[in-house]
Formats: C-alpha cells, sequence, structure tokens
C-alpha cells in the first residue's frame, strides 16, 4: 500500500507544532510518546500501520477547532478517528499526520420524544445512543456489526449501514444535523431537528466523506419508535441460485423484511463449526426478520413461508421464542469471528443488483479456486451488500498480497455486474486504488472539486479515497 | 435549446455564453428568467431499467412522471417518498417530469416514513457547467464508493449540473391503506396528537393537519395488518377511519391543494413539529396546513409579506415557493445562509459551474 512521504519539513518541527497543541488542550488531551500514539498506529484494517506524529483526544468543538486552526497554519495533515474500527483503513494515519479522536466526546446534549431526534456529541458509541433511548421506547436505526464499539463520527464518515438498513436506510436516512468544524478551524451548523437541510444538501455530501471535508463534532440523529416485536425465520436451500431466486420473489411480493441475510456453504460450516447454532446441513442460508405485533409477525412469517415453499427448502425453521431466535441469529452474528478462529480473513463489502446474486456466488467460487483461496460469503440479500471473506495465512509470504489480489478481482466483478466497490464500509486506503474501476477521471475530478471546496488545502485525513496518482497534483500544488 | 441527448445537452452547456435555465415540464420552477435561454429536459425521456425483483428504477431525467408511476403501477410498486405535482399550485400546465422532482427534492406526504427524494435516489448521471457528462452513484441500494453527489444534486435546483438520468430504490404497493380522522382539534393538540401517533410503534407513513376540516394519520401495509394497526391508534387516540376520500385527500396535501386558484404568496417552512402551531399563528397567514407531522407548514401570506422575519428564532427555514404578481423579486426564494454555510454553497456552486451559467443567482 503506497502511502505518501512524511513531509520532513513537519516532522522537523515536531516539538514546536506540538507545543502549540499542548496550549490549547487539557493536560490529558496530547498523546505524543512513541509508545502511546502506537495505539493509534491502525484501524480494524490491521495489515497496514504507521504511528501518527501526535494524537489528541479533545473534549469540545472549541478543542476540536482550537487544534484544527493550528494543524492549517502549520499545514499538518489531520486523521479524524472516532472508534477505530474501519475495516477499509479510514482511520490509518501517516507519520507527519495528528490524530483528532473524538472519543472523549460522549456527552447525549439534547433528547426530545415528541419531535423524535437526540444530539449527541460524536465519540458517543452507536449502542450507547440507542441505549440512552430505549427505556422510552425509541431506538437509532442504522447498526453496523461493530455497533458496540463505533462511534457516530466514524458512522457519519463512512455512512454506516448495518443488518436492519433494508427497511431503515443507513447513516445518511437518518442524519438530521451536525456540528461541523472545517480544517481551517471554523465551526457551524448543518441542518437542526428538522427535515430536509436548507440549501444545497451539503449533510448529504458529508456523510460518506470519509473524515476528508471536515471533523463532525456533534451530530442530531432522527429516532424512531421500537417496533412491537421481531422474529426471524431461517430457511435453508439446496443451491445459491435457488435462495437467490426465493428473496426476489418475497421483495417482489411486497414484503420489505427487515432483514433478510444470506450465507452459503464455506460461511455456514464455519459459524456451525464455531457457534452450534444448529444450521442444517445445506448449500445457503437466508434469515428472514420481521416486525410487528405478534399476528402481524405470524401473516408475514407465513407469507414468506409459502413463498420459500415454492423453492422447495431443505429446511425452514420458524423461530417460536427468544431462545430459537436467538439461536437463529447467533451462527450470522458470529460469523466474522468464526472465520478469525479457523483463518486470517479479508472481509469484502460490494453491492451487486440482487439478480445478480446466483451469477457473482458462482463466478467468486471461479476466482476462489483460481487463486486457491477459500472464501465464504455473508450476505444483506435484501440490498445486494455482499461480504465475502477471504481466507488466508498472514505467516505465509506472500498469501496477503494473493488474498489482496483476489479480493481486487471481486471487487472489479461487483463493479462489472452494475454493483459497486463498497456498500458500506468505505473506500478507505483499502479500495483507493480501485476508484479507476468504478469511476471515469471526470467523475473523480467532480468528487475531488468537493474537497477543494471543503478542504482547499487537502489536509484531511490523506491518501484515503482517491487514487494517490488522481490527487497527486493537487497535493503537489500545495505542498 | 430542447437536446435529444446527454451529448447534445454536454455541447450545448459547454459552449454556452448566456445564462440557461433549465426546465423539466417548468412546472415547479422557482425564479424569474431575466437573460437567457431555456433548457427543457423533455427531449431525454424514458425509463432505462426497470427491476422489479430488485426494486430499482433507472430513467432519464425528462421523463413524465405519469409515465414511471404507470409503469410502477403495473409491476405493483411505488416511490416512498410521494412525489408531488406543483403544476395546479403554480398556475402552469406542463407536465411533471422526474428530473424536475429531483432537482427539486420534491417529496410528499409519505416522506415523514418514507424518507425524501434524495432517500430514495440512489443515482445519477449530469451535465456539469463546463459541459462535462459526471455520474455518482449507481443502480444498488447500498452503496458508498466516493462521495455522495447523488445527494448533493438532488434540491440543487439545477444549479450545479443538469441532470440527464436519475436512479431509484422503490417500495411495493401496499395492499391496504387506511386513514384516520381526528375532529375539532386546535392546532397545537392536532400536532400533540400526530407527535404521540408518530411516537407509537404502529408506522405511520401520513400524519397532516387541515385546520378546520381535521387531523389525519395513514397506516399502509398488508390488510390486517392495517386493520389491527388503525384499531390501536384508534385507542391511543380517539377518532374514526375514513371510509372515503382517503386517497383523495393526501393527493391534496401531496399538492398543495388548499391554496390552488388562491391569491397569495405560498412558503413552505421545515421546522421542529412541537414549535409548529406557535409559528403557525405566529405568521399571521391567510392560510396555513400541517403535513409531516407538524415538520412541515404551508403558509399562503398576503403577498409581500416577509415570512422569514416572523419566523424569528424558530428553528427551521422558509423556501418562498409562489411569489405573487408584482412581488417576484422581493425575496429570495431560498432562506439566506450563515456566513460559512453560504461560503460553501458558493464554493460548490463555482467549482461545478464557473461560467456561471446554470439557472445563476437562484440558490444564493
Amino acid at each position: 500500500m503506497e502511502m505518501p512521504l512524511p513531509e520532513p519539513e513537519i516532522l522537523a518541527r515536531r516539538s514546536f507544532i506540538l507545543d502549540r497543541l499542548a496550549a490549547v488542550l487539557p493536560k490529558d488531551g496530547l498523546i505524543a510518546d512513541a509508545a502511546q500514539t502506537r495505539a493509534y498506529e491502525c484501524d480494524a484494517l490491521t495489515s497496514y500501520r504507521c504511528a501518527p506524529m501526535a494524537v489528541v483526544l479533545p473534549r469540545s468543538t472549541a478543542e476540536v477547532a482550537a487544534v484544527l486552526r493550528i494543524c492549517h497554519e502549520e499545514g499538518v495533515p489531520v486523521v479524524p478517528r472516532g472508534s477505530g474500527t474501519s475495516l477499509a483503513g479510514g482511520a490509518l494515519p501517516t507519520a507527519d499526520s495528528v490524530v483528532v479522536g473524538v472519543s472523549r466526546m460522549t456527552a447525549v446534549l439534547e433528547t426530545d420524544y415528541p419531535n423524535r431526534f437526540i444530539r449527541v456529541q460524536t465519540g458517543r458509541t452507536n449502542l450507547s445512543v440507542t441505549a440512552e433511548i430505549e427505556n422510552q421506547g425509541f431506538f437509532y436505526a442504522p447498526d453496523p456489526s461493530s455497533q458496540l464499539a463505533c462511534a457516530i463520527a466514524g458512522n457519519i464518515a463512512m455512512n454506516s449501514g448495518g443488518a436492519h438498513c433494508l427497511k431503515y436506510g443507513v447513516t445518511t436516512n437518518n442524519l438530521l444535523g451536525v456540528t461541523l468544524v472545517q480544517m481551517d478551524g471554523t465551526v457551524m451548523e448543518i441542518g437542526g431537528p428538522y427535515m430536509d437541510a436548507a440549501g444545497l444538501d451539503l449533510l448529504g455530501v458529508l456523510c460518506g466523506s470519509e473524515g476528508q471535508l471536515g471533523v463532525v463534532t456533534e451530530a442530531t440523529l432522527r429516532i424512531l419508535p421500537k417496533p412491537e416485536g421481531a422474529r426471524p425465520m431461517l430457511i435453508g436451500f439446496d443451491s445459491n441460485e435457488v435462495a437467490g431466486a426465493c428473496v426476489s420473489d418475497i421483495i417482489r411480493a411486497g414484503i420489505v423484511p427487515v432483514a433478510i441475510e444470506f450465507m452459503d456453504r464455506p460461511c455456514i460450516v464455519a459459524c456451525e463449526d464455531f457457534a452450534h447454532a444448529g444450521y442444517p446441513d445445506c448449500e445457503a442460508l437466508l434469515i428472514i426478520e420481521v416486525e410487528g405485533s405478534p399476528d402481524e409477525i405470524d401473516a408475514q412469517l407465513e407469507m414468506i413461508a409459502q413463498i420459500a415453499k415454492t423453492h422447495h427448502p431443505v429446511e425452514l425453521r420458524e423461530s417460536r421464542s427468544a431462545e430459537e431466535s436467538r439461536k437463529i441469529w447467533l451462527g450470522r452474528k458470529s460469523a466474522f469471528g468464526a472465520m478469525g478462529n479457523i483463518n486470517d480473513y479479508i472481509c469484502l463489502d460490494g453491492t451487486i443488483p440482487v439478480s445478480s446474486l446466483p451469477e457473482v456466488l458462482r463466478r467468486i467460487g471461479e476466482l476462489s479456486a483460481t487463486y486457491g483461496l477459500d472464501v465464504a460469503n455473508v450476505f444483506h440479500a435484501g440490498d445486494g451488500n455482499m461480504h465475502p471473506l477471504i481466507l488466508f495465512n498472514a505467516n505465509l509470504p506472500g498469501d496477503l498480497d494473493k488474498a489482496e489480489a483476489l479480493g481486487a478481482d471481486i471487487m472489479r466483478l461487483c463493479v462489472e455486474v452494475g454493483g459497486c466497490l463498497t456498500g458500506e464500509h468505505g473506500v478507505g486506503v483499502e479500495k483507493r486504488d480501485l476508484m479507476g474501476v468504478q469511476f471515469n477521471p471526470q467523475d473523480l475530478e467532480a468528487q475531488m472539486q468537493v474537497k477543494d471546496v471543503f478542504d482547499p488545502k487537502w489536509l484531511l485525513n490523506p491518501a484515503k479515497v482517491f487514487p494517490l496518482q488522481a490527487s497527486a497534483s493537487r497535493r503537489a500544488a500545495i505542498a | 435549446m430542447r437536446p435529444d441527448s446527454e451529448a447534445e445537452l454536454a455541447e450545448m452547456v459547454r459552449t454556452a455564453q448566456e445564462p440557461l435555465w433549465i426546465m423539466g415540464g417548468g412546472t415547479r420552477r422557482l425564479g424569474q428568467m431575466a437573460q437567457g435561454h431555456i433548457l427543457e429536459t423533455g427531449g431525454m425521456s424514458g425509463i432505462v431499467l426497470h427491476e422489479p425483483g430488485a426494486l430499482t428504477l433507472v430513467a432519464r431525467a425528462g421523463t413524465p412522471l405519469a409515465l414511471i408511476e404507470a409503469e410502477l403501477a403495473q409491476a405493483g410498486q411505488r416511490l416512498a417518498f410521494e412525489p408531488s405535482k406543483m403544476a395546479r399550485l403554480q398556475g402552469r400546465s406542463g407536465e411533471t417530469t422526474i428530473g424536475g422532482i429531483v432537482a427539486a427534492n420534491a417529496s410528499g406526504p409519505g416522506r415523514i416514513q418514507g424518507g425524501a427524494c434524495r432517500d430514495s435516489l440512489i443515482g445519477v448521471r449530469f451535465v456539469d457547467g463546463q459541459g462535462y457528462v459526471i455520474k455518482s452513484g449507481g443502480r444498488v441500494m447500498k452503496n458508498v464508493t466516493g462521495y455522495d453527489l447523488v445527494k448533493l444534486m438532488a434540491g440543487s435546483h439545477g444549479t450545479l449540473g443538469v441532470l440527464t438520468e436519475v436512479s431509484f430504490k422503490l417500495l411495493p404497493k401496499s395492499e391496504a391503506s387506511a386513514t384516520l380522522r381526528l375532529d375539532g382539534l386546535a392546532d397545537a393538540e392536532a400536532i400533540a396528537a400526530l407527535s404521540r401517533a408518530l411516537g407509537s410503534p404502529f408506522e405511520v407513513n401520513g400524519a397532516a393537519h387541515l385546520p378546520g376540516v381535521g387531523t389525519f394519520l395513514r397506516l399502509e401495509g398488508f390488510a390486517k395488518s392495517v386493520a389491527y394497526r388503525s384499531a390501536q391508534l384508534r385507542m391511543l387516540l380517539g377518532g374514526d377511519v375514513m371510509t372515503d376520500g382517503a386517497e383523495a385527500l393526501w393527493a391534496d396535501i401531496r399538492d398543495v391543494a388548499p391554496f390552488w386558484e388562491q391569491a397569495g404568496d405560498v412558503w413552505r417552512i421545515s421546522t421542529k413539529p412541537s414549535e409548529a402551531a406557535t409559528l403557525g399563528a405566529r405568521l399571521g397567514a391567510e392560510a396555513v396546513f400541517y403535513d409531516w407531522g407538524g415538520g412541515l407548514i404551508w403558509a399562503r401570506m398576503a403577498p409581500g409579506t416577509d415570512v422569514r422575519a416572523r419566523m424569528g428564532s424558530v428553528v427551521g427555514y422558509a423556501t418562498l415557493i409562489r411569489a405573487s404578481a408584482g412581488f417576484e423579486g422581493t425575496f429570495g426564494h431560498f432562506a439566506p445562509e450563515p456566513a460559512p454555510v453560504a461560503a460553501l454553497s458558493a464554493g460548490l456552486r463555482a467549482k461545478f459551474d464557473p461560467k456561471s451559467v446554470l439557472n445563476p443567482g437562484l440558490m444564493g
């Protein structure tokens, strides 16, 4: 992975820059000791590591603004960081950068049930937003798998999704307003506790901009009343094609389940070995969850069962109790852990048109055979968001390179069938060099123009999203 | 000017020396043309792809909404945001186009649950102010590849580019619908009732209050489910399920029918529902009504009334949708923005339209 070389000129001024930062932060707000900055050398994409020059942990918007103003004046790159759970290297530092972590900004600023919003500092974790409001019968909908750890700041930066976004949408659909700190320290409010922010949709372009347009310190989030109940159904099939056809039929029938999860055989086997969830021995497995009152749930599951039966499932298991629901989800929720137990793996994140599912799974199987690496597939089937897991051995020289090459081929395949490189993890450094597969130079130019406006010196979150070659002239012009 | 293809459009914009006023069907256009040429998108029409099993639709920007709705109806599907038709409110003829809807991010009552137009929009192609063809997003429902120019284009009113193709995720059409009607509530009580309903687990997807007419809550879904949820809501709030006229009622709310052929300026205010009733009274309007559980106020005002001044410090913003004859230039259609936000918006316009030929001055 190529990263820009650190600016010797910045490193030479290190102690001066650190002094300036220390002057605007509380005593424990600046970390510059090499042993401690190492904790920030990577995020959940652990293959790439680089400790930053310093880490700051501000407690307020004003402190973030003061830090950014100094970095702007000094020409120091800034890497915003939520909880560091990005699978795409979205928070990978450079050696000359300052990491701005929001982990100490966790306050709930306002909860408003009649108007159905919550305003929080963005270091708050996703799950603790829901925890704050659930006793009033509300929840915050986006639910990335990392929700126990991941911060709202990172959710906004990456426009995170989750298993339940088929019904409730992803972060951008649930974000009403932000407090944004620009690279030069300017603080502004965009949107607020009302629908459809005024003027150009700056909120829309901020969400998913991977920390490259500004640091979001506070967020107003839409909250929703919890459904009366939810229950899953498990359906096993003897081929991927049939499972895919069943998904399509369910959607066509007018049912919008809250989640449709798909697992293929390698994934089923690994999860079963790991979690003993009692999954059937089959080629493909769907977990479909519906919501509502007990009667509504029964009625929807009955319709789904009717549709599934026309596809001759090898197993059809409707949950009858909370315990059965838990067991049905158990294997799926431990999928990544199960994979990690047997192997090193890379988790991919492409989206494909749902209709291409059987073809894509077949061709992934062929690629897997060509490379000699196993691939297990977990899949948000309702919206076509796939997570192929490529299994490799990190201790085997060359195996990571091979796994990455296979991953790149799978992502190219996603684009070829009409899909995209990333459905919810973001581009980061991981998919940066594949952007040219999905976008032509003019498309990328338009995106980079947006960055020119928000961050004219290109200091925020360097070397993410855009191929280094594409951004080279801009970075050179400023250096 | 009426290009028949994206390539032809790109050439027209590339060589444009004077302002271009981008127009779909001309039914909801804001602002006055001082000089330049009207650029119609109607020549770029047609559904490019409709995949019912994947809940996706791709159409050229000049495609009439009616054609898309017919295609979707036949497949038992719909656009979740309930696109509005503004021709009658504006007193214009012409056919609502899908590109115009996207350019205005126009959403109807269903927005309260199904999201705005921009939330259903999953891909765009457009020609920027220098004549470059640019794409963002695609035809899949979950996509975070690169910056989300799709959202930026929705609601940009043709100031950043001329849309040529738009892609949507779809929803299945509901099997049944029921509208609960509450009578005799004052505005504040009515909006409190709407908030209670929207805070319940019964999945309300329309919540409007028409002063002097009634307070309305819509439920959609499978028949059994709608029956159950409307019974629950009645236990919570009282009221009766409408036996007829509900469909027309929601279409009227969507298209602002209460203000058709009624004189005055028409404003659209987005605010916090709990402030809506107080604000509605303070406006001194000729007439108001409330959608989105009170979060959206439609106000008909005496010509030339400064609604933004009357809003004072209330959270939200006001958009002037229809100015009376003789008052066209009195107020900007779009609310002034705080300086740092305005600077970003202006910066984006300067990048995407450096010649300032696309609906110049419309948004600031």
